[in-house]
């Protein structure tokens, strides 16, 4: 299918991009996965199976889970809000959806952290009702909240935009109450874009670092999550070791890419 | 405004949303904002200039430009050689090469200084060379831009991609017929009309490379005054119980972010466009 081209330039942006991504991304990766490939499979399950390892896994992907499904949940709320209904200050409410993407992770830790302390704007409350929210999981759940929550809006919101009343219209001629519509007529076109929001914002979560590690108090076996591990192996020189965590914890972002890529070429399958 | 019963809320449910959805927002988005500005001038404006006006500051400042100053300009022209690529031409592994560009999005930032260290690293693969040699990248500037370089990677190139998709190619073409060059096309047709594109995804590669945090973290040793960007000497900061001074240089970085969703609002309101990047 050899077929002349008009437009020029294909040699050269083919070459810059293949060496610019090999150079930066992919040779770096393989590094990676070739420096975990060196331990043997007893090495591997040793590491792996470590109690510190397993602590900090299940509260990485515990935490994540439990903020994806709350940020879903506000998600849902606020783009509906944001779509549907019209009210001074919409605008202003949209665009500070953005906020944790644009605010440095660094910032957000810091700050979630000075507001969940004990003495803290929200701590203070919480710690009237015995719940201390910084240095515990509590704590890691928010801020990965805080971090996962604009996924979920950014996801949906084109889908819901682009959802006409027709379905609405009928389903209520047909003599269907709103709440009934909603449920079964509105709900069910946005799960998919539910679920890519949700898996986005569980993958976001499993790796974040930066607005994590202030507020969640880092002790090993409690409040250690998975970036700090591979971290603090680091730290010690056992470059193996963080290689492999590292490794595993990109085979399984990798997954979850390859289904939310799953998911959308279906759909657009069916759009067709 | 009157709203037709069957396919809306009536006006205490909408009332109700609304409250609850600013309500979220409120405690979870803004109160953290305005928590960075309240804690940084907790002890007073003197407090707050003195914590900008010191030397460990400014140099991280300077670190933070320089990192971003060289990553920005070199993922942006990969951003556009990417875009022409995918968007003007169709080759076989094609769809390959568009989910090899989000990669990025799906390494945790610590990951991404990690995979430097083992290639520069004092006991990664070049480290014996690199010694040897006396070239420092791990621990020093060249560490902290590629470790930069890879965790803003994609932000242009997501931005662009879809833009250039729905414009085609049409114009480009009809230039070419005519007889312009391949770069007179590129500076003539292509880059007005995607200039707004191209701004608010340099724009956003910007405020993440000058936040980034994590990645930089891993390869830049926290050498005080040497190696500390701006994200990091605020880590430094807080970890040392200097709350105000930390804050207050977290107000510059929250700033920023400010004046980045601001200029994002701005251009989306100019255009209509809705961004595509979801990081």
């Amino acid at each position: 299918m050899q077929k002349r081209r008009v437009i020029p330039g294909f040699s050269l942006s083919m070459g810059f991009t293949i060496t610019y991504l090999s150079l930066i991304i992919l040779i770096p990766l393989a590094a990676l996965f070739v420096k975990a490939a060196r331990l043997g499979a007893s090495e591997w399950w040793e590491i792996l199976t470590s109690p510190r390892l397993i602590a900090a896994a299940k509260l990485t992907f515990g935490a994540s889970a439990a903020a994806a499904v709350v940020s879903t949940i506000f998600g849902l709320l606020v783009t509906w809000v944001l779509v549907r209904y019209r009210f001074p200050g919409r605008r202003l409410l949209d665009a500070m959806v953005d906020l944790p993407f644009a605010l440095p992770t660094a910032v957000a830790g810091i700050t979630l952290t000075a507001i969940y302390a004990p003495n803290g704007w929200v701590g203070q409350y919480l710690e009237s009702w015995g719940i201390q929210a910084a240095y515990n999981p509590l704590g890691v759940f928010i801020a990965l909240t805080f971090i996962g929550f604009p996924f979920v809006v950014r996801t949906l919101q084109p889908v819901m935009e682009d959802f006409g009343v027709e379905y609405e219209e009928a389903a209520a001629t047909l003599g269907a109450g709103r709440w009934i519509v909603f449920w079964r007529v509105i709900f069910p076109m946005f799960v998919p874009a539910l679920i890519t929001g949700f898996t986005l914002a569980f993958a976001r979560a499993i790796g974040e670092y930066g607005s994590v590690i202030f507020i969640s108090g880092n002790l090993p076996m409690q409040t250690e999550i998975l970036p700090l591990l591979v971290v603090s192996k680091l730290e010690q020189f056992q470059y193996e070791a963080a290689a492999v965590i590292a490794a595993g914890m990109l085979m399984i972002s990798f997954v979850l890419l390859f289904l939310i890529n799953l998911l959308q070429r279906r759909l657009n399958w069916k759009n067709h | 405004m009157r709203h037709c019963s069957a396919i809306s809320e009536s006006a205490w449910v909408r009332r109700l949303l609304i409250g609850v959805a600013v309500t979220i927002i409120s405690v979870f988005l803004l109160l953290p904002l305005a928590a960075v500005f309240a804690e940084a001038f907790r002890k007073g404006w003197e407090i707050f200039l003195a914590s900008l006006h010191e030397e460990a500051a400014f140099s991280a400042i300077k670190l933070t430009l320089i990192a971003a100053g060289i990553s920005v300009p070199l993922n942006t022209l990969f951003g556009v050689s990417a875009a022409w690529l995918i968007t003007k031409f169709r080759f076989r592994g094609r769809s390959l090469l568009l989910a090899l560009i989000d990669l990025p999005f799906a390494v945790s930032p610590v990951i991404a200084g990690l995979v430097w260290v083992l290639l520069f690293g004092a006991k990664g693969w070049f480290g014996p060379w690199l010694e040897l040699h006396d070239i420092r990248i791990i621990f020093a500037l060249p560490g902290i831009v590629i470790a930069t370089m890879f965790v803003t990677f994609p932000f242009v190139a997501r931005e662009l991609i879809p833009l250039m998709e729905t414009q085609g190619s049409d114009q480009e073409e009809a230039a070419i017929i005519l007889g312009a060059s391949g770069w007179q096309v590129f500076f003539r047709v292509t880059l007005p009309n995607i200039k707004w594109g191209l701004l608010y995804g340099v724009l956003l590669c910007n405020a993440r490379a000058m936040g980034e945090f994590g990645a930089v973290s891993v390869v830049s040793g926290h050498i005080r005054g040497e190696t500390n960007t701006l994200p990091l000497h605020v880590e430094v900061l807080y970890n040392e119980y200097q709350f105000s001074a930390a804050f207050a240089c977290a107000t510059l970085l929250a700033f920023l972010a400010l004046v980045t969703l601001g200029i994002k609002s701005a251009v989306e309101h100019l255009t209509g466009h809705q961004s595509s990047n979801h990081q």
